[in-house]
């Protein structure tokens, strides 16, 4: 690869054919605390590649056209978790969506995610649920003192019991897909549950039955209707209503 | 909905769009609107059946009001209602209870569908012919 590139700049660049660029019309749902009184959509149209990605083209409008659209992202990897939203009526990731992905002779729907406080554009107040995710003690909790100078060990198997949990990235696509969060918002929601998950099932914690009391709520995993939203929104495919059920089964057994 | 320069449809509404879920969410939907409609239906049903309390004439001048076209379409679509509401719980409590449930959650909605199917081929026929044989008549 690093040949091929020096190779090109070097020597006289051979014709290519241009990678053909589409106009794409994108809708976006704008709110402007100062100025509007709800939420209005506005139209942009920008051109793309096939390989662009929504977050690109929300760059293009608020480089080039209106530097007011105002969204979150941070690390634009898919990591970070910063800029969840709902593309198409779906919860996604903007820098993980890309533009030969979804029909563009349709414009695309883009909008903040749903059922958190909106506060300006494309960005709503978190803090309700990071409040139910810090709600389900989300760390390591243990009486007992590691070996001396060593690790707590763990067995391959025991590891594996909460791996497809331990990948969340906190974005909250699955909390705003819920229909039960959107009711009123009290719900724990999907995300805290992964997070409460990833350390009931952890053998080296013991604080799994303080965990499953908080969920054991009329707030709290009997409130899962499963729906699936969840799982299909998870931008790092945890199977997030197979975690709440593997709760719900570790309640009524009274243990992880 | 606006047409506007790009010609384009630019929604006036200010809520946003509807969600698209996939087959969890709306047999969920489906399970919600059953689930309603079977209750108001109890609610009738046990006021109806408590008239025989009172007395036999009673129960038999308010259950006869019910022989007619209408309330056996109205039948129909009650049995429908609890088929899915029946087939689909099955369907949410293999998902709560079976370890591989949420895995195949999808396949179940699709048989819960078939299954419904199957049931409403075998239950309408014979119910409508029953109900519209009676009509102008008995």
């Amino acid at each position: 690869m690093a040949t091929a590139v020096a190779d090109a700049t070097a020597g006289a660049p051979a014709p290519e054919a241009p990678i053909e660029a589409f106009t794409v019309t994108l809708i976006i749902r704008r709110f402007d605390p100062d100025v509007d009184d709800e939420p209005r959509w506005q139209d942009f149209d920008v051109q793309m590649f096939a390989t662009d990605r929504i977050l690109d083209a929300l760059h293009k409008i608020k480089w080039e056209q209106d530097g007011s659209l105002t969204f979150r992202r941070s690390c634009a990897h898919g990591i970070c978790g910063s800029d969840a939203m709902r593309i198409n009526g779906r919860n996604r990731l903007a820098c993980k969506t890309l533009i030969k992905d979804l029909d563009i002779t349709k414009p695309i729907y883009v909008e903040a995610i749903k059922g958190l406080p909106l506060e300006k554009d494309l960005i709503v107040d978190m803090e309700p649920f990071f409040a139910s995710y810090r709600e389900v003690q989300p760390f390591l909790q243990s009486a007992t003192e590691p070996p001396k100078d060593k690790e707590r060990v763990q067995s391959v198997a025991d590891r594996a019991r909460f791996d497809d949990t331990t990948k969340c990235i906190l974005c909250a696509a699955c909390t705003s897909s819920c229909p039960v969060f959107w009711t009123d918002g009290q719900y724990f929601g999907p995300a805290a549950i992964v997070n409460a998950h990833r350390f009931i099932f952890d053998s080296r914690d013991e604080a799994a039955s303080t965990r499953l009391d908080i969920l054991n709520d009329k707030e709290g995993v009997w409130r899962c209707r499963t729906t699936f939203n969840c799982t299909d929104a998870c931008p790092r495919g945890i199977q997030v209503t197979q975690a709440i059920a593997e709760v719900k089964q570790a309640i009524m057994r009274g243990k992880p | 909905m606006a047409i506007n320069t790009a010609g384009t449809m630019t929604p006036k509404r200010p809520a946003g769009t509807l969600y698209r879920g996939r087959e969890g969410m709306w047999s969920w939907v489906l399970h919600r609107i059953t689930g309603v409609a079977i209750f108001f239906f109890l609610l009738v049903h046990i006021l109806d059946t408590s008239m025989v309390r009172i007395s036999p004439e009673a129960y038999n001048a308010v259950i006869s009001t019910y022989q007619n076209p209408i309330m056996g379409l109205g039948e129909t679509a009650l049995v429908a209602a609890i088929v899915y509401h029946a087939f689909n719980g099955i369907r949410i409590i293999l998902i709560d209870l079976w370890s591989k449930g949420a895995k195949y959650q999808r396949v179940m909605f699709w048989v819960v569908i078939g299954l419904w199917v199957v049931t409403m081929l075998g239950f309408a026929p014979r119910h409508l012919i029953n109900v519209f044989s009676h009509v102008g008549g008995a």
